[in-house]
C-alpha cells in the first residue's frame, strides 16, 4: 500500500477576485523510501501541493490518505499532533527559531513531542552531527550560513522520527555548492533510514538528482518519472 | 524551555522590549504618585479636621445628634474607657459634656456653648492647649473656664473676672453658675471663637445637674484609612442603645467635596490607564506582527496554537510583571520623599488653608495599599493587551503566514 496516496485533488482559492484554480484533479502515490522532485514553473501549484499533503490547507475536493489515515478526518489539534508525530517539514528559508542554538532548536520539537529531556539532547547531538554541524550545536541561527541552517532544518524534522519530510524549496535561498550538499545530506539519509523525501524545486541541478520526478503545471501533473 | 523561550524572546529586541518595560514603569510612578497626593490630601484635610473639634468618631446616645439636648445623653460608667483606649490606632478620647447657656458679664449678655471637658484628654483629641493664647491651661479639679477670644472681647472679660453661666439644666432644672476666666483661647474660625467656653468637666456635671453623664466622647484616630476599622471595633465595646458616629455624618460636606474631588481624579487616572493601554498594546502588535512566519512555522511543525498563547503570555507576563515591579521600587523612594518634604502651595486654596490654621501643603499618603492597588491595575491592563495576540494566533492559518 502506497504511504501517500492522493485522489483527485482540486484546490481552489476563492480569496481572491477571480478564484484560482492552484490544483486541478491531481492523483499521485508515493512509496515508502522516495526521493522525489515536485517541480513546475512558478505557480504552478508545487507549495499548494506540498501544503495539502502537509495538512497546512483543505482540499476543495478530493482527499489525502497517509498511511491509511483520511487528513480530513482529523479536525483542529489532532491535525498538529498529526503533522508533529509523521511529518517533518523544512521550508524555503527562516525555518528555525531565532532565538534557540542549533541544538535547542531540533531538541524543540522533540520536546513538544514530549520525549525525555535526556533523550532528546542526546538524539538532538547526533542528529546535528550527522548533518556535520557537530561544532556549531550552541550557534543561533544568526550565526550559520544558509545552508547551515537549512541542514539545522533537515535535522530538526528527522527529530520527530516522521514517516515522510516535505521539503519546499530547501535550497531556493542557497548557492550551488551549499545546496548540492544539503542534497548530499538528504540523499545519504534516504540511502541509509529509508528516509522518504518529498521536496520542490525549480533548479534543474537538484531536480537531477531525484530519482522520481512530478511535473506540475498550471495545477496539474502533466509528467511522471521515475529513474534508476 | 517554554519559560526559556519567552524570556528569550522578551530580550530578542531589546530596544522595543524596554520601551515597553518603560511604559508600565512610568505609569506605575505616575499612577502612584497621582494617588497618593490625592490620598495623602484627602487625609490629611479630614485629620486637621478632626482635630479641629469633632475627632474622627464620636460616642453618643442614638439620639443626640439630631436633638442636640441634655436629656439625650449618656453615662460615663456605662463605658471602659482603658479598654476604648486599647483600640489599635486611637489616639485619645475626649469625654464631653456640652451645651448651650446664656452667658454674661456686667451689662452684655451671648449666647455661648460650655463644653465640659477632662483637661488633658482633650488636649490629646484637639491639642486644645495650643490655642490658648493668654492665662493658663485648666485642671481637672479647676472651677474655672477658658473663653474663647471673640466671646471675651464681646463680653468685655479679661483673665481673672467672672463669667455668668445661666441655663437650661438636666430635666428642665436651671443651670446657673459664677465661673472665674482662666485662659483665653483662639480659633481661627470666627463661629467658633465668638462662642466656645470650656470648663472642666466635673464643674460642667455640677453646674447641669448630671452627675456621671456626658453628651459624647470625641474618639481622635491616627488615620482615616482605620475608621471603618476603628469604629466597628468601639461598636463593640459600648452599649447597644448608643451609637458611633463618624465625620462623614459629623462633616457631610467635607465628606462630599471630597468625594466630589475623588471622581475628578479618578477621571485622570482613568486617561493614564487609556494611554498606558495604548503603549503596551503597540508594543504587542508589533512584537507579533514582527512574527507572522515564525509562529507559521511553529504550528506547521507541529506546536499547538495553544502552547504558543503560552509562550507569548509568558512574554507579556514578564514585561508587565518586572515593569509594575520596577515601577513600585521607583514610586516609593519619590513618595517617601515628598511625604517627609511635603508640596507647599499658595494662592486662594492656600488662603482658605490658612483661615482654618491648616498648613497649606500637599500631603502624600504612604498607604500601601495605593501602590499596590496602582501596579496592579496597570499590571491588569498590561496583561489585557494579551486579547490581540489570542484573537491573532487563534485566527492564523500556517500555509497563509508561511506564504507572507
Ligand atoms: N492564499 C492564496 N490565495 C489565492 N491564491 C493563491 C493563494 N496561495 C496560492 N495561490 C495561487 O495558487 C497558485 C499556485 O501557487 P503555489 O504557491 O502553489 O505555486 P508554486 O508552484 O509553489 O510557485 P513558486 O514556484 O513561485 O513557489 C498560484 O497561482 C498562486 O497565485
Ligand atoms: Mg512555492
Amino acid at each position: 500500500m502506497a504511504l501517500i496516496k492522493v485522489e483527485n485533488l482540486t484546490k481552489i482559492y476563492n480569496t481572491t477576485a477571480v478564484p484560482v484554480k492552484a490544483l486541478n484533479n491531481v492523483s499521485v502515490e508515493f512509496e515508502k523510501g522516495e526521493f522525489t522532485a515536485i517541480v513546475g514553473p512558478s505557480g504552478s501549484g508545487k507549495t499548494t501541493f506540498l501544503n495539502m499533503i502537509g495538512g497546512l490547507d483543505k482540499p476543495s475536493e478530493g482527499q489525502i490518505i497517509v498511511d491509511g489515515v483520511k487528513l480530513a478526518d482529523l479536525k483542529g489539534s489532532k491535525l498538529v499532533e498529526y503533522r508533529l508525530h509523521h511529518i517533518g517539514f523544512v521550508f524555503q528559508a527562516y525555518n528555525l527559531i531565532p532565538v534557540f542554538s542549533a541544538l535547542e532548536n531540533v531538541e524543540f520539537i522533540m520536546l513538544l513531542q514530549g520525549v525525555p529531556k535526556k533523550e532528546r539532547q542526546q538524539r538532538a547531538r547526533e542528529l546535528l552531527e550527522a548533518v556535520g554541524l557537530g561544532d556549531r550545536l550552541n550557534n543561533r541561527p544568526g550565526q550559520l550560513s544558509g545552508g547551515q541552517q537549512q541542514r539545522v532544518a533537515v535535522a530538526r524534522a528527522l527529530a520527530s522520527r516522521p514517516e515522510f519530510v516535505l521539503a519546499d524549496e530547501p535550497t531556493a535561498n542557497l548557492d550551488s555548492k551549499s545546496a548540492d550538499d544539503l542534497l548530499d545530506l538528504m540523499e545519504n539519509l534516504n540511502q541509509k533510514y529509508n528516509m522518504t523525501f518529498i521536496f520542490s524545486t525549480h533548479d534543474a541541478r537538484v531536480i537531477k538528482r531525484a530519482r522520481r520526478v512530478v511535473t506540475l503545471r498550471d495545477g496539474a501533473v502533466v509528467n511522471d518519472q521515475t529513474s534508476n | 524551555m517554554y519559560l526559556n523561550l519567552s524570556w528569550r524572546n522578551i530580550w530578542r529586541n531589546k530596544k522595543r522590549t524596554l520601551i515597553a518595560l518603560a511604559s508600565v514603569f512610568f505609569a506605575v510612578i505616575t499612577a502612584v504618585n497621582m494617588r497618593s497626593m490625592q490620598l495623602g490630601s484627602y487625609a490629611y484635610m479630614i485629620h486637621s479636621t478632626a482635630r479641629f473639634y469633632n475627632g474622627y468618631l464620636q460616642i453618643q446616645n442614638k439620639q443626640y445628634w439630631e436633638k442636640r439636648s441634655l436629656e439625650n445623653s449618656i453615662l460615663q460608667d456605662s463605658l471602659d474607657f482603658s479598654r476604648l483606649k486599647q483600640v489599635h490606632h486611637v489616639l485619645g478620647l475626649a469625654p464631653r459634656l456640652e451645651a448651650f447657656t446664656l452667658l454674661s458679664f456686667g451689662n452684655t449678655t451671648r449666647v455661648g456653648q460650655i463644653i465640659g471637658i477632662e483637661p488633658e484628654q482633650e488636649n490629646k483629641v484637639t491639642n486644645l492647649k495650643t490655642r490658648l493664647i493668654a492665662g493658663e491651661y485648666l485642671r481637672q479639679d479647676d472651677y474655672a473656664a477658658l473663653v474663647s477670644k471673640g466671646l471675651a472681647q464681646m463680653l468685655g472679660l479679661s483673665l481673672g473676672d467672672s463669667l455668668v453661666l445661666y441655663g437650661q439644666a438636666y430635666h428642665g432644672q436651671i443651670a446657673a453658675s459664677l465661673l472665674p476666666v482662666k485662659g483665653i483661647i483662639e480659633y481661627p474660625i470666627r463661629e467658633l471663637n465668638n462662642s466656645m467656653v470650656y470648663i472642666p468637666l466635673q464643674a460642667a456635671q455640677d453646674i447641669f445637674l448630671m452627675p456621671g453623664r456626658l453628651t459624647s466622647v470625641a474618639i481622635m484616630i491616627d488615620e482615616n484609612r482605620h475608621l471603618k476599622d476603628v469604629k466597628e471595633k468601639v461598636a463593640r465595646l459600648i452599649p447597644p442603645h448608643y451609637r458611633v458616629i463618624d465625620w462623614p455624618t459629623m462633616l457631610p460636606e467635607l465628606h462630599q467635596s471630597i468625594q466630589f474631588d475623588n471622581i475628578s481624579g479618578m477621571l485622570m487616572l482613568a486617561i493614564l490607564y487609556v494611554v498606558i493601554a495604548f503603549g503596551v498594546f503597540g508594543t504587542i502588535v508589533m512584537m507579533i506582527s514582527e512574527r507572522v512566519r515564525e509562529f507559521g512555522i511553529l504550528i506547521a511543525v507541529g506546536m499547538k496554537k495553544t502552547r504558543l498563547l503560552i509562550v507569548t503570555f509568558g512574554e507579556i507576563v514578564f514585561i508587565s510583571l518586572i515593569g509594575a515591579l520596577t515601577g513600585i521600587l521607583g514610586a516609593l523612594p519619590i513618595v517617601y520623599y515628598f511625604a517627609s518634604h511635603p508640596i507647599r502651595f499658595t494662592g486662594e486654596a492656600a488662603r482658605s488653608f490658612d483661615a482654618l490654621g491648616i498648613e497649606p501643603v500637599f500631603n502624600f499618603s504612604t498607604d500601601p495599599t495605593i501602590f499596590l492597588n496602582q501596579a496592579l491595575v496597570v499590571f491588569l491592563i498590561a496583561l489585557a493587551t494579551f486579547a490581540y495576540p489570542i484573537f491573532f494566533i487563534k485566527k492564523l492559518e500556517p500555509d497563509k503566514a508561511l506564504r507572507s
